[in-house]
């Protein structure tokens, strides 16, 4: 099992190039084949990536599962997993069956379709194995693409918009963190991922066009990654990009934004910003912690005002990571450890509200809050999943929401109180907005003419959800299952982290100003 | 055993909610409520054989980070108990009740499967309670507690047909997670100064909490004062104290027995237990439990006067939940926490009584619930007037005053109310929680026998041909009220000595165990008798007669600091203070009478002579009103605002037109896409910068 990751990464690849390269013909039964074939893929990645759950030490903090390479062209070929990026390459297999199941009612170029999914699945695990910068940079960028024609392509009406901006936002972001990357490499010599986490940039700050820039190289690099992860992620205020993305992508499409390309940009936080440098972070990071703050309330106030289930599920979604980006500059253990239970989990949970819209779009083609309601009266089935998963969104103790935002939270009120209020204050408004929104779609009187003759979820679609119920509430239970996982390799994070920073004179003196 | 006290609920909730379609519809309730009377029997047998040792339970790890650890655990002591049994016994008879209230329900049409829906939400609440008042450490009694709201809302919203219901319960949830904003930064707060959630750690820490300061927003506290008062606001929510209250009346929109088993006698007392629970923490926050006091008080005033003119027959009953729950918050305040469990216990009884035979009223006028619609219903039920009766009777607290055979001798609201005000006249003699509570008994006494008296005496008023056919409840209905009954006539009688009785007996019951037995001789309690008859004149005497030594913070149930006498000095209070509460209750009964049995045009005669008032306290204060304005739509208006203007305008105006001015070149492009080229361009362009990216990066390093 030496090349587990990289059979991992690339199985749904070799699946694509088969579908490629041997499908023909687009009737039915090319369709079906198109479609077993990509669940048989994913199903399987998803089966040996039980093998990493299983072989992993958590004790380890170091990197775990490593091969390493020559590629073409003189470029290192590396890959390897500690204890926070495994977290996130299992959540990625977990989800890709669950997505590919949830279109099997698409009829549009299904196997172009699959083909996307299935590349998306690799440049997805792709990011969160490299352990080498250009690699990284590579899956990281080249991940756009599989996204921006599902939005393109099977998206809704005005798709040619949103993809676009989708496209704009996150690459304007990557260029910047490509120049800091080639400085990383002139000033470390090497593109190696665990060696750079060791080397320590410089610090000394220095003047730049008349500008004090406190913290020097560190600081430049840092807000270079901030613009590529801040907008992934993405947070206020270059967080536009999401709502229309989602509004306008097909249902699967929505679920992997949401589920797994919005964490790109944390992990890429706890990847690059905070252990390479950490005294840029320290510098910055009370101003991500309002960007943060800010973004939890204010999301949440305009999610408040939506009238498109999908949007309003989107702003939720900044919310939500809000929480993260947050717990992850308050650079302590409960913080860090929060932020990336919160983004598991909330790639469960928003996951399974785009599929909770998607059942119904299917049904009625309309997003429009209003063209719904009282849904309960004839869908009982759907009534309860939309209600577990609301719940799990506004973040209730027992299911995996609450753990990841208490974490966080209780993190940043070690740091700073305001910001602990002002976020705190969100779990309020997510109440809100999210109960009012399953108010008027499922709760009332079934009045309106054309939902009379609605059916319930049908037996595909609740095989679709009953994982991700049961993760959810497995999660909220018995957090263990992530934090045993992520407790020891966040805990070397946090302190590597605080050595750093004590050791600079930069940050101290800052801190004393 | 306590396991599954505790699970024996979850179990029912989920075999009724899921296996009803293949049990059938009457075995999964039966199922539910027998496993609650199950579990209701081993509490009774917990609380009789306890002898007041903590016993902690581990059950599951739970949430572990860093220093931070959590688990799934049962802590008994004595709180724990008398809630166990509070929350079974209620629950118990409520799903006893429901087979018989729901059986016939008109808000869903034929053929829609309705109760064992009601009763798995009624058992998955229970367990949520369980879990609350079990839990040994915060976090998981923030688990109970953000659980049972969730019951809540589902319950209150079970008339899912009903806009009002569904808002009443979306208000209900919104409102309780304000106080749950309190109350996390409360648990967050104690966490970065004790580096644990776990109640001993924390009672341990206490003293030290004290001595702390911490900083929190823009200034310094006592760390002790923030926290008690941060964990205060959660308690507010959830007990529906003033500010927080307005979705108690609201939440009446519930089926009867919801609000009998939750709004009145278990979920909302949670805010006091809550406080019961940290009184080794309140005791060392002395602002803190001012305010306590303070809110409880106006509470107990506020709501008794907007239920002297409410005409629904439950927002009455509600607003005196929400009265009674002011009591039990002064009670706790003044610092004798057992007082506030005392009337926590006997309220559960008389008040989910109430809220039963007021359903019982209700079923037999065919959700009727105006009671302007009433009248001359003693004849046609005559159990349910008799059950309601007693509960009246408990509520106003009607006993002989001064007449002492070891215990008092009246209904048990006689006997835990009069100890609240005795205990806030002796924290604070002739102070602002006194009067208020005695005005509030007044008022309580009058809505109370308005209630009775509207019901069940006078003409039959509204629609004949309902009270033709008004008829006594079942008998699914009935036992449950005659058991509550026995309680709201007894349990003030039967717990006296070990809630108020004295510092030993108090002591001996909730398991504090100082030394102070050994050094100093029983309190004798015939000192305490003629002390009760008598009324002591100067109030003083007696006043330290044993120096009580206290064992240390989170030793017993609950913790009552050297300082703190109350609890002794309530028994030396004078004369008139102990028969206040009496008089208070034979004017508001009188009031009662004459307005609405000797000269029933009176109260419209007033109310129109003194139209500003009768509107102001109808309208409850206009707080529904205000709190419109002030948060919800102006939250909303804020919220489209920052939308359409900071998301539309600024930020997408400035982002892709002025700043990048790259937009129109790629519309005009998306233009051509349409012609189906697009995807080629795209294509092309990303594997373009990719290549040259890697090149680039290649060549500079190469």
């Amino acid at each position: 099992m030496d090349n587990l990751l990289s059979i991992i990464t690339f199985m749904p690849l070799v699946a694509a190039v088969i579908l490629g390269l041997f499908l023909r013909g687009d009737d039915e039964a090319a369709q079906r084949n198109a479609k077993w074939l990509a669940l048989i893929a994913t199903s399987a990645t998803f089966l040996l990536s039980i093998f990493l759950y299983t072989g992993f030490d958590p004790a380890n903090t170091g990197f775990q599962f490593v091969e390493e390479r020559e590629w073409l062209l003189g470029l290192q070929y590396k890959m390897g997993v500690d204890g926070i990026s495994v977290t996130f390459v299992l959540l990625t297999t977990f989800l890709m069956p669950l997505v590919i199941a949830s279109c099997w009612d698409v009829k549009h170029r299904v196997k172009d379709y699959m083909i996307a999914f299935l590349l998306l699945e690799t440049l997805m695990l792709g990011v969160f194995c490299a352990l080498d910068l250009i690699l990284f940079y590579l899956f990281f960028e080249a991940g756009l693409i599989p996204m921006f024609l599902i939005i393109g392509i099977w998206g809704g009406a005005n798709r040619i918009y949103a993809s676009f901006k989708f496209f704009l936002y996150t690459l304007l972001g990557s260029v910047l963190m490509l120049v800091a990357m080639i400085a990383m490499y002139m000033d470390a010599g090497t593109t190696d991922i665990p060696t750079l986490l060791s080397h320590s940039f410089g610090s000394e700050s220095f003047s730049l066009l008349g500008i004090q820039v406190i913290g020097g190289a560190q600081t430049l690099m840092w807000l270079a990654f901030f613009a590529s992860f801040a907008v992934k992620m993405p947070m206020w205020p270059v967080h536009t990009w999401l709502p229309d993305a989602h509004v306008q992508a097909p249902t699967a499409g929505s679920v992997v934004l949401a589920a797994i390309l919005l964490k790109m940009g944390g992990y890429g936080f706890l990847r690059f910003s905070l252990p390479m440098f950490p005294v840029g972070s320290e510098i910055m990071g009370p101003y991500v912690l309002w960007l943060s703050a800010i973004a939890i309330v204010y999301t949440s106030l305009v999610a408040l005002a939506q009238h498109d289930m999908k949007k309003l599920i989107a702003y939720s979604s900044v919310a939500h990571m809000g929480y993260v980006t947050m717990g992850i500059f308050a650079v302590n253990q409960q913080g860090v450890d929060g932020a990336i239970f919160q983004m598991i989990s909330h790639g469960f949970i928003s996951g399974a509200l785009f599929l909770c819209v998607g059942v119904i779009y299917d049904r009625m083609h309309t997003r429009e809050i209003d063209a719904y309601g009282g849904l309960v009266n004839k869908m009982p089935a759907y009534a309860m999943i939309f209600m577990l998963f609301t719940m799990a969104n506004v973040g209730l103790p027992g299911t995996s929401g609450f753990v990841g935002e208490f974490l966080t939270l209780m993190g940043i009120f070690q740091v700073n109180t305001w910001v602990a209020v002002v976020a705190t204050s969100g779990v309020i408004l997510s109440a809100a907005y999210a109960l009012w929104l399953y108010r008027r779609v499922v709760m009332g009187d079934l009045i309106k003419e054309s939902l009379k003759s609605i059916t319930d979820m049908s037996r595909r679609e609740r095989a679709i959800f009953a994982p991700l119920v049961v993760m959810t509430i497995l999660l909220g239970v018995y957090p263990a299952l992530v934090l045993d996982m992520i407790g020891p390799s966040v805990e070397a994070l946090v302190s590597n982290y605080d050595t750093a920073v004590l050791n600079s004179e930069a940050a101290t003196a800052y801190a004393e100003n | 055993m306590e396991t599954i006290i505790l699970f024996a609920p979850l179990l029912g909730a989920l075999l009724c909610g899921f296996g009803w379609k293949f049990m059938g519809e009457q075995a999964a309730c039966v199922i539910s409520t027998g496993l609650l009377f199950l579990s209701a029997i081993l509490s009774w047998v917990v609380f009789l054989t306890f002898d007041g040792t903590l016993e902690q339970i581990n059950i599951l790890r739970w949430i572990e980070s860093g220093t931070l650890s959590t688990d799934w655990a049962i802590r008994m002591d004595r709180l724990t108990t008398i809630m166990l049994i509070v929350i079974t016994t209620v629950s118990s008879l409520v799903h006893l009740y429901s087979f018989g209230y729901m059986a016939h329900d008109e808000h869903f049409g034929e053929g829609h499967t309705y109760k064992p829906r009601f009763f798995a939400y009624l058992s998955f609440f229970t367990f949520a309670m369980l879990m609350l008042v079990t839990a040994d450490n915060l976090v998981q009694m923030f688990f109970g507690w953000e659980g049972v709201g969730v019951a809540s809302y589902l319950l209150i919203g079970f008339y899912y047909k009903k806009p009002s219901a569904n808002a009443a319960a979306i208000k209900a949830f919104v409102v309780n997670r304000v106080g749950d904003f309190g109350f996390a930064l409360g648990i967050f707060g104690i966490f970065l100064l004790v580096d644990s959630i776990n109640f001993s750690d924390i009672f341990a820490a206490a003293p030290e909490i004290a001595e702390t300061q911490i900083s929190f927003l823009w200034t310094e506290w006592n760390a002790a004062n923030l926290l008690a008062f941060l964990l205060f606001i959660g308690a507010m929510g959830k007990s529906a104290q003033l500010f927080l209250h307005t979705w108690l009346p609201d939440a009446m929109e519930g089926p009867t027995p919801v609000s009998a088993l939750i709004h009145a006698a278990t979920m909302v007392t949670a805010g006091v237990f809550l406080v019961c629970r940290m009184s080794p923490l309140i005791e060392f926050a002395p602002e803190a439990k001012q305010f306590i006091v303070i809110v409880g008080a106006s509470t107990a005033f506020f709501a008794a006067t907007v239920g002297l003119v409410q005409n629904d027959i439950k927002r009455v009953i509600a607003y005196s939940t929400c009265s009674q729950l002011g009591y039990m918050f002064v009670a706790a305040g003044v610092g004798v926490y057992s007082v506030a469990m005392f009337h926590l216990l006997t309220h559960a009884f008389f008040k989910a009584m109430l809220f039963l035979g007021a359903g019982s009223v209700i079923h037999a006028m065919h959700h009727e619930q105006d009671m302007r619609n009433y009248g001359g219903l003693r004849k046609k039920i005559p159990m349910t007037f008799w059950a309601m009766m007693l509960g009246t009777l408990a509520i106003t607290g009607v006993g002989i005053p001064l007449l002492y055979l070891g215990f008092p001798v009246g209904f048990a609201g006689f006997v835990s109310k009069d100890a609240i005000i005795e205990s806030a006249y002796a924290a604070s003699p002739m102070g602002f929680a006194f009067w208020m509570l005695v005005v509030a008994a007044l008022f309580t006494s009058f809505y109370s026998w308005r209630l009775m008296f509207l019901t069940f005496y006078g003409a039959p008023r509204g629609d004949k041909h309902t009270h033709e056919h008004a008829h006594e409840s079942p008998k699914t209905m009935l036992v449950p009220l005659g058991v509550l009954a026995f309680g709201a006539v007894f349990a003030g009688m039967v717990f006296y000595k070990p809630f108020f009785g004295s510092f030993e007996s108090v002591e001996k019951f909730f398991g504090i165990t100082a030394e102070k037995h050994a050094l100093v001789e029983p309190a004798d309690l015939s000192l305490i008798a003629p002390a009760y008859a008598a009324g002591d004149s100067d109030g003083k005497e007696g006043k330290h007669e044993d120096h009580r030594v206290v064992g240390a913070p989170g030793d017993g149930a609950i913790f009552m600091a050297e300082s703190n006498t109350v609890l002794h000095d309530a028994h030396y209070v004078p004369k008139w203070v102990k028969v206040s509460p009496f008089i208070a209750m034979l004017l508001g009964f009188f009031t009662a009478w004459v307005f609405y049995i000797k000269n029933p045009s009176l109260p419209g005669r007033l109310a129109t002579a003194q139209q500003p008032l009768y509107q102001f306290l109808l309208n409850k204060w206009y707080f529904d009103e205000l709190y419109d304005v002030i948060f919800v739509r102006s939250f909303k208006w804020l919220g489209g605002f920052l939308w359409r203007r900071g998301d539309g305008n600024v930020i997408d105006g400035s982002i892709n037109g002025v700043a990048m001015g790259i937009i129109p070149f790629f519309t005009r492009i998306a233009g051509r896409a349409q012609s189906g080229f697009m995807f080629h361009y795209a294509f092309a362009m990303v594997i373009g910068i990719v290549v040259l990216i890697t090149w680039f990066a290649i060549g500079l390093g190469g």
